[in-house]
């Protein structure tokens, strides 16, 4: 569905993805995790053709067997919607303030796939069915201001699943709602890929919420990904010094977010253009080795379908 | 981004400054005296004599420009002054009384809005007859509610900051407050404003003047030479084309100097910058 | 709804009645005596005598003014006192020229303000809105009435393409609209100016918004996330601006037709200033400060028509 080559994302010398694989299949769900300023909203943008503009990319991808490589502004225009679908943090914001959410949703269905109006209508009405949305028909008319947290993020899903995208990236869709809200919505999101056969690229701060989500999960830090694995393997048995720290900054698997836990690994994330060349973890690690600041460790794998970049791996044992 | 925003800052001023010297030089010096008619040299060419020519009536086009250069500014001067110290006034009551002065005082100011300059103008102009002065009261009169307004709003805000309730603690009073806190830290925003409205009273007297409302003969003023020369377009078009430039540049250079000012000292836009 | 339209209607009626009780202070009490304002001060007491009982000026001042504004209200602003003819016959003789140059001086300042600040913001950055923002710079600058005989240089002196000013009548109508080419252009290019610019800087603003982000994740092409996203939502300040500019265009007029020797409004103050017909002016100026009020009513409204958010919250 997506498989993406050493992506590296540049603005000016900083590097804020560097050297990232990533392969989905359909119907695959896969949980990116990392602290803020890891480069996974980075990660998310640029499989839709949508990083900010000073950022230069590098790197291959190919979306349902499309290169994508070094692709124009039109070639990507013309997958979004229709084969990658992002929604984002912030329902409400995200949402056309003056627009009825209906018409919000009926936009690429007309635009994209020549829908006439009454066509586009009834095909929102039902999307807003399978996403939940009670009383879709008088939802339809309302403003977002008039809608509640949860519903705003299900019209955003509507809009995201309209023209029948092949991947889902999730960009921390929970993270502004209540947390019973955010547990419907995250069970929306693996029903909806389950039924769809869509690939679901879901990205959270919170393990809690990848672990019900997600099969796979990937752990990012500083541009890079240091870990991956089944939900459960990487969970279980971490190989990653920084993964470990995470899992160790929450007591058990409640609905903790990362963000709160995290002084339990020594020290902040550095700025972008402080982090070492090479493991991008050195120098907060408790397990620094002394070639670590200058040499990059591969990545290796140290379960089935599980690998971790770290020099420890491999030395270590 | 700091540069940036500077040149607006030096381009004003580079603009401005020049022009207030040549207006100051002009009191005591022109290439020759404005008033002296030479009908004999009507419409010379530009020369090493007469540096930009002469007009239809024979004096020096470049000592009529550097004349009513003053005209321009010392208009601008007294108008923004009058009607940005009343206004500045209005907008400080307003501000330290609130309630039904508060509203009483912006009522009035949105009901200045619907009079512009010129309206102003031929009501006085029809009244007591054109001249100067009415058109100065005229964009005097414009500037009031301008003034009210950001002296109002630059004043609610201080008045919440902790020193002016510290004051207010303190037992000063209201009018004691205004005149040592509120008036000067207010005087940021309010500079930036009367600079941009001094490049509006500029344009304001030139279209005034130019519609015969304004400065009245012999008084070298920008706006005048420009109808006088409308009617000899066909004879020498050039004497359209100088007053105009000075206009020009003179608004472009108080309204860049404004915004450069604004730049330089708008607390927010800093933070924007850090 | 309904109440926010009722509040606004209500400020708007009383802000025209203190419109004209202004005007009628400034131009009828506050000169002492209008007999004098008409005849002049040379004029012989008698002859200011006859005046002030034929136009009924020897009346107390607040009685004048509630018969100045019942007629006013009705459509009757009196008799020119040097056309002796009713002012409302001349002003509707008038009416037709300085409402198409009004008319067509908005239109193509909102076009092409519109059409350049959008453009602007979507080229942010580059050579094209560097220039666009010159040109505004510029343009603000420019005082109206000198771009005016710039024009009149260019196209009529140097190039004649199009008449120098004047105005053929309606029964050539294009000829007339040929007329009023320059002067629409004059009266349109610095609002354009202005508008181009606050239209940027607002569609920059929006651009940054998150919804902004979601539409063109849905693919939709640039243009039309300019057009149908960011447009709407960069509306507020640009429907301030315009109202203004209403303001700006009408009384704009005024200066316009008198470069361009139009027989409109315009003119008509000008001659009455000079035949020191006090009630024509008066009317007119009233009319003009009237639209003004208007304009920026019909904005009021509009911010309600443009943000649905605002009609629970305004009162
Ligand atoms: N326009 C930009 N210019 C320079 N650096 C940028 C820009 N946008 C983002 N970055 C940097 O890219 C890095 C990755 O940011 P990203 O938003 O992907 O993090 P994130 O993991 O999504 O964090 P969060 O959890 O806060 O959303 C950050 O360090 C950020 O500072
Ligand atoms: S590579 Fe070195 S610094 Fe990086 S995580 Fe492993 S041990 Fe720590
Ligand atoms: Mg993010």
């Amino acid at each position: 569905m997506i498989e993406a080559n050493d992506i590296t994302v540049r603005f000016g010398t900083a590097e804020a993805l560097r050297g990232i694989n990533l392969t989905l299949s359909p119907g695959q769900r896969l949980g990116i995790v990392g602290e803020s300023g890891s480069g996974k909203s980075m990660l998310g943008l640029s499989l839709m053709g949508m990083l900010p503009d000073a950022a230069g990319m590098s790197g291959q991808i190919r979306i349902d067997g499309t290169d994508m490589t070094g692709a124009k502004i039109a070639s990507w225009r013309a997958i979004r919607a229709r084969k990658v679908a992002m929604i984002f943090q912030e329902p409400l914001a995200a949402l056309n303030p003056l627009r009825r959410v209906g018409n919000t949703v009926m936009e690429p269905l007309r635009q994209h796939l020549g829908h006439s109006k009454d066509a586009a209508r009834a095909r929102v009405l039902q999307l807003f069915e399978e996403t939940g949305i009670q009383d879709p028909v008088a939802k339809f008319r309302q403003f977002p201001h008039e809608l509640s947290g949860g519903q705003r993020q299900r019209v955003l899903i509507s809009l995201a699943l309209a023209c029948n995208p092949k991947v889902l990236i999730a960009d921390e869709p929970t993270t502004a709602l209540d947390a019973h809200v955010a547990l419907r919505i995250t069970d929306l999101l693996v029903r909806l890929a389950e039924e769809r056969g869509m690939a679901l690229v879901f990205i959270s701060h919170d393990l809690a919420a990848v672990a019900r989500t997600a099969q796979d999960i990937a752990v990012m830090y500083g541009g890079e990904i240091v870990e991956r694995g089944p939900v459960h393997a990487v969970l279980s048995s971490p190989h990653h010094p920084y993964t470990q720290g995470l899992l160790l900054a929450r007591p058990a698997l409640g609905a903790g977010h990362l963000r709160e836990r995290l002084p339990v690994i020594p020290g902040t994330v550095p700025a972008m253009r402080d982090l070492a060349v090479g493991c991008r973890f050195s120098g907060r690690c408790a397990v620094e080795l002394p070639h670590c600041a200058t040499e990059r460790p591969a990545s290796r794998p140290v379960g089935a379908h599980h690998d971790a970049a770290c020099h420890r791996i491999g030395a270590a044992t | 981004m700091r540069a940036h925003r500077a040149i607006n800052l030096w381009l004003g001023a580079a603009l401005v400054l020049p022009m207030i010297a040549i207006a100051a030089i002009s009191l005591i010096w022109t290439p020759y005296d404005v008033t002296l008619l030479d009908v004999g040299n009507k419409f010379a060419p530009p020369s090493p004599s007469h540096w930009l020519g002469t007009d239809q009536l024979g004096r020096d086009v470049a000592s009529l420009l550097m004349s009513a250069s003053v005209n321009s500014l010392t208009v601008a001067f007294v108008a923004v002054g009058m009607g940005g110290s009343l206004g500045v006034m209005l907008g400080l009551l307003a501000s330290a009384f609130g309630g039904w002065v508060e509203t009483l005082v912006m009522r009035l100011a949105d009901l200045g809005f619907a009079f512009p300059a010129l309206l102003f103008a031929i009501m006085l102009a029809t009244a007591f007859g054109p001249s100067l002065s009415n058109a100065i009261l005229a964009i005097a009169f414009i500037n009031i509610p301008v003034f009210a307004r950001v002296a109002r709003g630059a004043a609610n805000q201080v008045w919440t900051r902790d020193f002016v309730l510290a004051g207010q603690a303190a037992g000063l009073g209201r009018a004691r407050l205004t005149f040592d806190h509120i008036l000067p830290n207010i005087a940021a925003p309010i500079i930036v404003q009367a600079t941009i409205e001094f490049a509006v009273a500029i344009l304001a007297e030139a279209a005034l003047s130019y519609l015969g409302l304004g400065a009245q003969p012999p008084l070298p003023s920008w706006g005048r030479m420009l109808s006088e020369a409308q009617t000899l377009m066909y004879l020498a078009p050039e004497l359209a084309i100088y007053p105009g430039l000075c206009i020009i540049i003179a608004v472009l250079g108080f309204g860049l100097l404004g915004d450069g000012l604004r730049d330089v000292t708008d607390p927010r836009l800093k933070q924007v910058r850090a | 709804m309904q109440v926010i339209l009722l509040r606004r209607t209500m400020g708007f009626v009383l802000t025209l009645i203190a419109v004209s009780v202004i005007v009628f202070a400034v131009m009828n009490v506050l000169p002492g005596d209008p007999a004098i304002t008409i005849l002049g001060i040379d004029s012989t007491e008698d002859a200011r005598a006859a005046l002030r009982a034929e136009l009924g000026l020897d009346r107390p001042v607040w009685l004048r003014y509630l018969d100045w504004v019942w007629h006013a209200a009705q459509g009757d602003f009196g008799t020119s006192y040097f056309f002796r003819v009713p002012v409302t016959e001349l002003i509707t003789e008038r009416l037709p020229l300085t409402l198409s140059l009004a008319l067509a001086g908005m239109t193509v300042t909102v076009v092409v303000g519109i059409t350049l600040g959008m453009i602007a913001a979507a080229r942010h950055g580059t050579f094209g809105d560097w220039a666009i923002m010159l040109f505004s710079q510029m343009g603000i600058a420019v005082p109206a009435f000198w771009l005016s005989i710039l024009l009149v240089l260019l196209f009529a002196v140097g190039l004649r393409w199009l008449p120098p000013g004047g105005f053929p009548g309606w029964d050539e109508p294009l000829l007339a609209a040929r007329s009023l080419i320059l002067p629409t252009t004059a009266l349109a290019l610095v609002q354009s100016a202005v508008l181009a610019r606050v239209t940027r800087s607002s569609a920059l603003e929006v651009m940054r918004l998150d919804f902004v982000r979601t539409a063109r994740a849905t693919g939709l092409s640039r243009w039309r996330v300019l057009r149908r996203h960011i447009l709407p939502n960069a509306l507020v300040p640009i429907v301030t601006i315009v109202g203004m500019q209403v303001a700006a265009v009408v009384t704009g007029t005024i200066v316009i037709e008198n470069v361009f020797y139009l027989p409109g409004l315009g003119r008509l103050i000008f001659q009455s200033i000079a035949n020191r017909d006090l009630f024509t002016v008066q009317a007119l100026v009233v009319l003009f400060a009237a639209i003004v009020v208007t304009a920026n009513f019909l904005v009021d409204i509009a911010y309600v028509l443009i943000d649905p958010r605002l009609k629970g919250r305004m009162t």
